[in-house]
């Protein structure tokens, strides 16, 4: 569980997030949602110690991140797996060698057991036999699953995905928030998953946590987004006028019932 | 301010890169990586400019020699003297703040914007000494040698120009060499070298890894990386050689 009380956050003069509380369950996919620029990388970031915050606590499983040194710090930051938004891939690496590194750099392993746990890891994200490949040599879709067999390669506690399914087509998008979900649930995970896209949300939201302006502007989760009446989040999922049609066809079918 | 700023970030990000590293066997690879694109990728420049050169240096001493008072060995004294002393450390440190410190900065710019660093800092990688370090160390290891190697050449360089043209003979010319040849000059030559492939690289990385923004930043810093690291040769050097060849 991760808990984040209070974080406040500013660049310059623009105050990035404001007073943010929340807490992410484990086993379960917690989402960020909200719209382009309010805040929601500049959260994720923060939680992992990316971005320093400049007030508030960032608990994982109680232990107060913001106050570790650098040292404390590195404990933690191998139990999270992190997907960024481009991939962020070490593109001078093959495939292989991507999913190989942290274990390279942290673990005391044989040469085979890491082979067996590179393989592992690139089976469950159905991508056994790529091993050679070069990032440069794969497609978008493919990228991301290579960066989610990273970001497990450890065996996280802690999952961060940023838009793990933007600039995706719809069928390769259902497919990485499938895997994540799965993922998820099977090692039980603390996941934080950040999307703008109704799609996802409504496929693994099991909570969700919208940021509106660099505030947490409401929480619920994939059943009772779609009845709020919070008038930012409606707008936020019903964006387009077919979404409209639905909601209002959703709620002719209630009244008739 | 901004530039007294810069400096403190400088000095800050030195004291990261400067730990012992996480892994002794992936430092030692990347050493390998590093001595092969720092050194060995850069020994054909070295060697073209410094053979050209050279024989520039010798061509034009001889040709300005009309004054019969001058031994004629001294074609080959100030062909020696002037690479040892100038050409070899600082001249081919300046080129190859072009070519290697826009290499570093744009490689270090690029994994910055595409959150490759922040990658490496989430898995708990000192990403600074991971990245820099190996850099730092085969630029100091091979700029040396580099530095030599181009010192041999340059003479060389001098001895075919001068044959070629007939302005001197082979034994003319190696006497020159040798005559007041003082080996204290190659040393300082090296002291220099080494400090310049320290700053180039380092001044090269720090643009790189605080860069922000995309593609078009990166270019920028790769830029900016070659105009102050070979700002800070030249300071470097004039500082070095009061410091060395006056006290
Ligand atoms: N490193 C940074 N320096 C300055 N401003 C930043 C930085 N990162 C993000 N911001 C600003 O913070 C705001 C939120 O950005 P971000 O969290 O990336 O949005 P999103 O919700 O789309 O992920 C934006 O206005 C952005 O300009
Ligand atoms: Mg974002």
């Amino acid at each position: 569980m991760i808990e984040v009380k209070h974080v406040n956050k500013s660049f310059g003069k623009t105050q990035v997030l404001k007073d943010i509380s929340a807490t992410f369950e484990k086993g379960k996919v917690n989402l960020i949602i909200g719209q382009s620029g309010h805040g929601k990388t500049v959260l994720a970031k923060c939680i992992v110690g990316l971005h320093e915050v400049e007030s508030g606590e960032i608990l994982f499983n109680g232990r107060d991140f913001c106050k570790m040194n650098r040292v404390e710090r590195t404990s933690i930051r191998q139990e999270i797996g992190m997907l960024f938004q481009g991939s962020a891939l070490f593109d001078s690496m093959t495939v292989e060698e991507n999913v190989m590194f942290p274990l390279l750099m942290f673990k005391k392993m044989t040469k085979k057991e890491m082979h067996t746990r590179v393989n592992f890891c690139l089976e469950r994200v159905n991508l056994t036999g790529r091993n050679s490949l070069f990032p440069s040599e794969c497609s978008g879709g493919m990228q991301k699953r290579i960066g989610i067999a990273r970001a497990i390669a450890m065996n996280p506690k802690y999952l961060f995905c940023d838009e793990p399914n933007s600039g995706l087509d719809p069928k390769t998008a259902i497919l990485i928030d499938t895997l994540i979900r799965e993922i998820t649930y099977e090692y039980q995970i603390t996941t934080v998953a950040i999307t703008h896209d109704m799609n996802s949300v409504m496929e693994i939201g099991d909570n969700i946590l919208f940021i509106h302006n660099g505030n947490n502007w409401w929480t619920g989760n994939k059943n009772n987004i779609i009845s709020t009446e919070n008038p930012e989040v409606t707008s936020f999922v019903y964006a387009s006028e077919f979404m409209k049609e639905i909601k209002d066809s959703i709620i002719e079918k209630n009244k008739n019932k | 301010m901004k530039l007294m700023e810069g400096f403190g970030k400088y000095f800050l990000m030195l004291t990261i890169v400067f730990r012992a590293p996480e892994k002794m066997s992936i430092f030692r690879k990347r050493l390998f990586e590093e001595l092969e694109q720092i050194g060995i990728n850069s020994i054909p420049l070295v060697a073209l400019m410094s053979s050209f050169i050279g024989g520039v240096i010798a061509l034009q001493t001889a040709s300005n020699m009309s004054n019969p008072l001058l031994p004629t060995y001294t074609v080959g004294y100030i062909t020696q003297s002037s690479t040892i002393l100038e050409f070899s450390p600082t001249i081919i440190s300046l080129i190859l703040a072009g070519k290697v410190g826009s290499n570093i900065a744009s490689e270090i710019g690029t994994m910055r914007v595409t959150e490759q660093i922040d990658a490496l800092e989430i898995m708990g990688v000192n990403s600074l000494n991971f990245l820099v370090l190996p850099k730092v160390t085969a630029a100091v290891l091979f700029f040396p040698i580099l530095v030599i190697f181009s010192m041999g050449l340059s003479l060389v360089g001098g001895w075919i120009a001068l044959v070629l043209s007939d302005l001197s003979s082979t034994e003319t010319y190696i006497y020159g060499i040798r005559y007041y040849f003082e080996m204290s000059n190659v040393w300082y030559a090296l002291t220099k070298c080494v400090v310049f492939g320290f700053i180039i690289v380092t001044i090269s990385s720090f643009y790189g890894y605080y860069v922000k923004g995309g593609s078009l930043e990166v270019g920028r810093s790769s830029t900016q990386a070659v105009v102050s690291s070979s700002v800070a040769i030249l300071v470097a050097n004039f500082l070095l050689t009061q410091m060395i060849l006056l006290s």
